[in-house]
């Protein structure tokens, strides 16, 4: 028996109600504790992917499938769970009035109660460095520290796969270096949403580009940013200066 | 940022008055209105005597009386509104200082302001010394609409994000050479006003997701467990018990 993938997408199609069609036929497929970037231009459907993966918006054509689970009406309560979606604006994320709340808030929903709910907020907290925060208001946090709380309040559900949505926007540098290393210790198959190339190739061994609406390459991370063509092709490049470090 | 970590009609501290539970003290601070607002307006003594009743729980918390008067500030509009019933009020008139005031009136008057302020007080009291987010726990363990503690959870959460994105409006448009100086500026600030309408509005619908996404159905899940004690429950309705007595004497 082959082993069950993290994430398998089949063929998914989208139109939004107004007609837009975001969509068309996306296949990809993820293993059980790879770390894969999906890299696009704005406007490329890596959005609309995403919202998928949770069973926000339900597919018009194809399929998801967590960990063997379909996303179907009648399974988005443990797909919710096994998929651990962390937001752009971790203002959107934490909107409870402390960060232990926030935290505890998933855990709780799927009934979690008293001391193993402390447990388990505690332990999402420590893994991203922000155990100290707990009794603190999240707009009272930098915005790195948010983010990382953003990250412990999906860490906190026991998700299958983390998938985060442009996780070094707004960062300064050493933020951006914190989070990458919370991310690399992490133990959890990670879907990384971005246009940024220099933090794909750092993270991430495998690299897909969505691209109107389809996946448009699939490989290494290495080879796919050395290939300026198709970078180009694509509306992506490397930030001025940068190039892939020989191996 | 120190001190901004406290909501600023919170007054941290250690007293008794601050560690029972939010929903006793909710329910005491109801309960007391009820006894003061039932009171008949000519019985002086009772009111008198529940003064001395929150003065003695200010005591016990430690909040000082000037910390009482200047939170009471926000009471000032419905005293202009009680000194001008007696002038414009209708009926028998007695002269006081010169002025011709309605005797119903003068009575109407003080029955507002006594009450009122009797129960702006314990208001700031239970301020003072409930954290925001704890009497909404409270008021979510009375079983108080749940809907309604939702609301009031999320715009303690979000009015400081909301007020930072004002703020960096009002620097956008002044950056521009924008001056609020008259009313002819009244349809700029409107439509920031519109914006920041949106722009909240689509915030929502990302935090509704956000909570969809992690299994929110509806009810929001209980993380702290705050019951109180039959010991807490008894400190608490004290304040209650003790003002009906005073009601009971005074009748």
């Amino acid at each position: 028996m082959t082993p069950v993938n993290s994430l398998e997408v089949e063929q998914l199609a989208y139109a939004y109600p107004d007609g837009t069609q975001a969509l068309f036929g996306v296949d990809l497929s993820i293993a059980r504790g790879e770390r894969v970037a999906l890299l696009g231009p704005n406007g490329a459907g890596k959005t609309t992917l995403v919202m998928h993966l949770n069973g926000i918006l339900t597919a018009g054509h194809g399929s998801v499938t967590v960990a063997g689970t379909p996303v179907r009406k009648d399974t988005l309560k443990e797909i919710r769970q096994r998929v651990g979606l962390v937001f752009q604006d971790p203002d959107d994320q934490l909107f409870m009035p402390t960060v232990r709340d926030d935290v505890a808030f998933g855990p709780a929903n799927a009934g979690l109660r008293g001391e193993e709910l402390d447990r388990v907020v505690k332990d999402a907290l420590d893994r991203v460095g922000m155990l100290a925060a707990a009794d603190r208001p999240p707009h009272h946090l930098s915005f790195g520290q948010r983010r990382r709380v953003a990250v412990a309040t999906v860490l906190a559900m026991a998700p299958e796969i983390l998938v985060l949505d442009e996780p070094s926007s707004n960062l300064d540098p050493a933020a951006r270096r914190e989070l990458a290393e919370i991310l690399r210790s992490l133990e959890v198959t990670v879907l990384m949403v971005t246009h940024d190339l220099p933090y794909a190739m750092e993270l991430c061994e495998r690299a897909l580009i969505l691209s109107g609406g389809v996946i448009a390459a699939d490989g290494p991370t290495r080879e796919l940013l050395s290939d300026a063509d198709l970078l180009a092709a694509h509306r992506l490049e490397l930030p001025y200066g940068f190039a892939i470090p020989a191996v | 940022m120190g001190a901004g970590h406290h909501h600023r009609l919170y007054r941290p501290g250690d007293s008794v008055v601050h560690r029972l539970p939010p929903q006793c003290k909710l329910l005491a601070v109801l309960a007391f209105a009820v006894v003061v607002v039932a009171t008949p307006r000519e019985r002086f003594w009772a009111f008198a005597g529940y003064a001395v009743l929150l003065m003695a729980v200010a005591a016990v918390a430690r909040v000082p009386a000037a910390y009482v008067l200047r939170r009471m500030a926000i009471e000032l509009p419905f005293v202009v509104f009680a000194f001008l019933i007696p002038i414009i009020g209708m009926g028998e008139r007695t002269t006081v200082l010169g002025v011709s005031l309605s005797v119903p009136g003068l009575w109407a008057a003080w029955n507002i302001l006594a009450k009122a302020t009797l129960g702006v007080i314990a208001s700031v009291l239970l301020a003072a010394t409930t954290e925001p987010r704890a009497i909404l726990v409270g008021a979510q363990r009375l079983r108080l609409p749940s809907l309604l503690v939702q609301i009031a959870m999320f715009m303690l959460r979000y009015l400081d994000v909301i007020v930072d994105e004002m703020r960096r409006m009002r620097v956008a448009r002044e950056s521009r050479g924008f001056e609020a100086r008259d009313f002819r500026q009244v349809p700029v600030i409107a439509r920031s006003a519109g914006a920041l309408f949106i722009r909240s509005y689509e915030r929502g619908e990302r935090v509704h997701l956000a909570m969809l996404s992690r299994g929110y159905s509806g009810q929001m899940p209980i993380i702290q467990d705050m019951s109180a004690s039959v010991k807490q429950w008894g400190a608490a309705l004290a304040l209650p018990a003790v003002a009906l007595a005073v009601l009971g004497l005074a009748l």
